[in-house]
């Protein structure tokens, strides 16, 4: 009877070398025939290869004398005649026959027929050998797409699940993988003091060995700000822990901000990272830091500088994906153009979707991204207040915000505002006694607004907005007393007051009005804004 | 910033008491400030002075105190001078009328001088 031959050699590369791996002879059952189904590996030397390979047609196994393994193994299975199935000179398989049923031997037609059949058999085996290798090559394909799928599911939750909501402050993030995973990362660590920490990171090369390595990097950088909150002295340990670690020849740029959310002061530190831009109203500026990526060298100290971000101004930072992103003609993003659009842009939060875009618009629609993008922004909002006093009627004056501030209502924080204004106020000229004056009035409205407007209520606080321009200061402080009017400041009579007849008590309106050059009184529903206006030579 | 905490101490002389008050002259100094013009108020002299050289602060609540200690002494008809005021609360005293009821003087030399 005829063996049918149903899986023959796949070569792979390794066995290229010296071998062919598992051709399987199968048959169907057919006991009477004394011939099992058999599982062959030839190996390139063994002599029978070379055999076959040369043989013009049916090799007749029995009459074959030579040391060859694999030809004792056809021979204890029965294999009377074997037809060597050759493709494009690959040996692909083999048509195995035991003896004939009638126990003749095979005659000249059906040596012939066999031949024919193996001319034909082969080229359809190849294409049954080469479909089966592709449906193999599809379901690795689709089983390691899976796990990369699953390893970005991962991946993302070592991101943070939530961005840090504080009043006064915006910050978005984006992060857009090259392929399934990542080198690419960011965090955030927030700290008892309510100093916010932010770290962006890259992992040198990109994929799964950048993705492992992010994940390390992640977990040591979180470790060390459970102790640390100096930027300079985490990116020290993060890097001397990390360098133990890290595969040879790989590192990790990083960069970690502290941000004092009450003051707006930055101190941060850099390991080899883009330097954040920073986008005030007079353009966009580097925040210069230095320092070794993490994981190459052991005890590296990182040198910490400081920044102020006042209300209205924000920070970008931003991984190499950005800047290296190429246009069909083979032109880089670059810095440049990441500094234009941001000087011509709002900042914010809608900067990001604008990068996205324009790097979009700038890389084409072919474009196949070349490494992870990455952005964070923070971004220190002009309050709402600051906002409803715009409509309070500024013209077209040039203003620039000084402070932006708010403050627990609670008895002596009219002291903070008074300080906090006055050091706000202090670069521009004004007169010494004028100086005291408004620090006067600032502290009596603040008071006032505290006591009377939000009665102490530790939840709400006093707004204070201090903006300059023209030689024209204004100060508005708001409280959550609005829908009921605030009197007029009229002059308190002193006489009644000596006589016992008044309580001594209501000095602070006129106080305020006769220390400031004008006093605006705006009342809504909800609020009640005082603005102090006094004028200097500027 | 770190508010300084209001003190009052008395010193009296054959002919007046001065009261040498010092940091911040705000709701907080309510007690004291009317417990040393209560003393001095028993000491047998027409005169009380108010030393403001070492007050760092008076708010609309401190003004408030200061014209109920100028009525108490009003009712008891003494005599109140002040002195050591910076020119910014010699302003507010004036501002305020303060200054119609009571002598201002720069220092305690020109204060005791005028006082006797």
């Amino acid at each position: 009877m005829i063996s049918f031959l149903r899986k023959t050699f796949g070569v792979s590369d390794k066995s290229r070398n010296d071998s062919i791996e598992s051709p399987l002879i199968d048959q169907p059952a057919a006991p009477a025939s004394g011939v099992q189904a058999i599982e062959v590996e030839i190996n390139m030397d063994d002599p029978l290869m070379d055999h076959l390979i040369k043989a013009s047609g049916i090799v007749e196994i029995d009459r074959l004398e030579f040391d060859s393994p694999t030809l004792r193994i056809l021979k204890d299975a029965g294999v009377k005649i074997t037809v060597p199935l050759v493709s494009q000179g690959e040996l692909i398989g083999l048509l195995n026959l035991g003896p004939r049923l009638s126990e003749q031997e095979y005659s000249s037609d059906d040596k012939r027929l066999l031949n024919t059949l193996a001319t034909q058999a082969a080229p359809a085996l190849r294409v049954a050998q080469l479909a089966r290798q592709q449906q193999l090559e599809a379901r690795e394909r689709e089983r390691m797409e899976q796990e990369l799928r699953v390893a970005r599911v991962i991946q993302q939750t070592l991101l943070p699940k939530k961005i840090p909501q504080r009043k006064g402050w915006h910050l978005a993030a984006h992060w857009q993988p090259a392929r399934a995973v990542s080198g690419d990362f960011y965090d955030f660590f927030e700290y008892p003091d309510g100093k916010l920490g932010i770290v962006t990171g890259d992992v040198t090369d990109k994929g799964v060995p950048a993705a492992l390595v992010m994940a390390t990097t992640r977990s040591i950088l979180r470790s060390a700000a459970e102790s640390l909150e100096s930027p300079g002295q985490l990116l020290s340990k993060a890097n001397d822990l990390l360098v133990e670690d890290i595969p040879h020849n790989m590192f990790v740029t990083c960069l970690f901000l502290l941000v004092d959310l009450e003051k707006g002061e930055i101190t941060f530190a850099n390991a080899g990272h883009n330097l954040p831009y920073k986008r005030t109203q007079n353009g966009v500026e580097e925040l210069c830091a230095t320092g070794m990526p993490l994981g190459l060298l052991p005890g590296m100290i990182y040198d910490e500088n400081q920044a102020v971000l006042n209300p209205g101004e924000s920070i970008l930072l931003f991984s190499d994906g950005l800047i290296e992103g190429h246009n069909p003609d083979g032109e880089m993003f670059g810095f440049r153009r990441l500094k234009t659009i941001m000087e011509e842009n709002p900042g914010g939060s809608s900067m990001i979707q604008l990068l996205i875009d324009q790097l979009a618009d700038f890389t084409g629609p072919d474009w196949e991204q070349e490494d992870d993008v990455t952005f964070v922004v923070l971004e220190r909002e002009i309050s709402p207040i600051a906002e409803s006093v715009e409509s309070i009627g500024l013209g077209e004056n040039d203003w620039v915000i000084l402070a932006d501030l708010s403050l627990q209502s609670e008895p002596g924080n009219e002291r903070v505002a008074m300080e906090r204004v006055a050091e706000a106020i202090q670069q521009l000229p004004i007169d010494p006694d004028r100086l005291e004056k408004l620090k006067t009035a600032v502290s009596e409205t603040t008071m006032n607004a505290m006591e009377h407007g939000n009665k102490y209520q530790p939840n709400l606080n006093t707004d204070i907005l201090v903006k300059a321009g023209s030689g024209v200061l204004k100060i508005f402080i708001t409280d959550h007393g609005g829908g009921r009017p605030i009197p007029e400041a009229i002059e308190p009579d002193l006489e009644a007051k000596l006589a016992g007849l008044q309580s001594p008590r209501g000095w602070g309106l006129f106080l305020i009005k006769n220390m400031v050059d004008e006093m605006r009184i705006h009342t809504d529903e909800k609020h009640h804004t005082v603005e102090l206006i006094m004028r200097y030579e500027g | 910033m770190k508010s300084q905490p209001f003190e009052a101490h008395l010193r009296t002389t054959p002919d007046v008491v001065i009261i040498d008050l010092s940091g911040e002259i705000n709701a907080f100094a309510d007690g004291a400030i009317n417990q040393a013009y209560d003393q001095a108020d028993q000491q047998n002299t027409a005169n009380i002075l108010l030393n403001f050289k070492e007050v760092t602060y008076i708010n609309s609540t401190g003004i408030a105190l200061i014209v109920g200690i100028m009525a108490k002494s009003r009712k008891n008809h003494k005599r109140l001078t002040v002195y050591g005021l910076s020119d910014h609360y010699v302003e507010i005293f004036q501002i305020t009328r303060l200054a119609d009821f009571m002598a201002i003087f720069p220092d305690e030399t020109t204060a005791l001088t005028t006082a006797a």
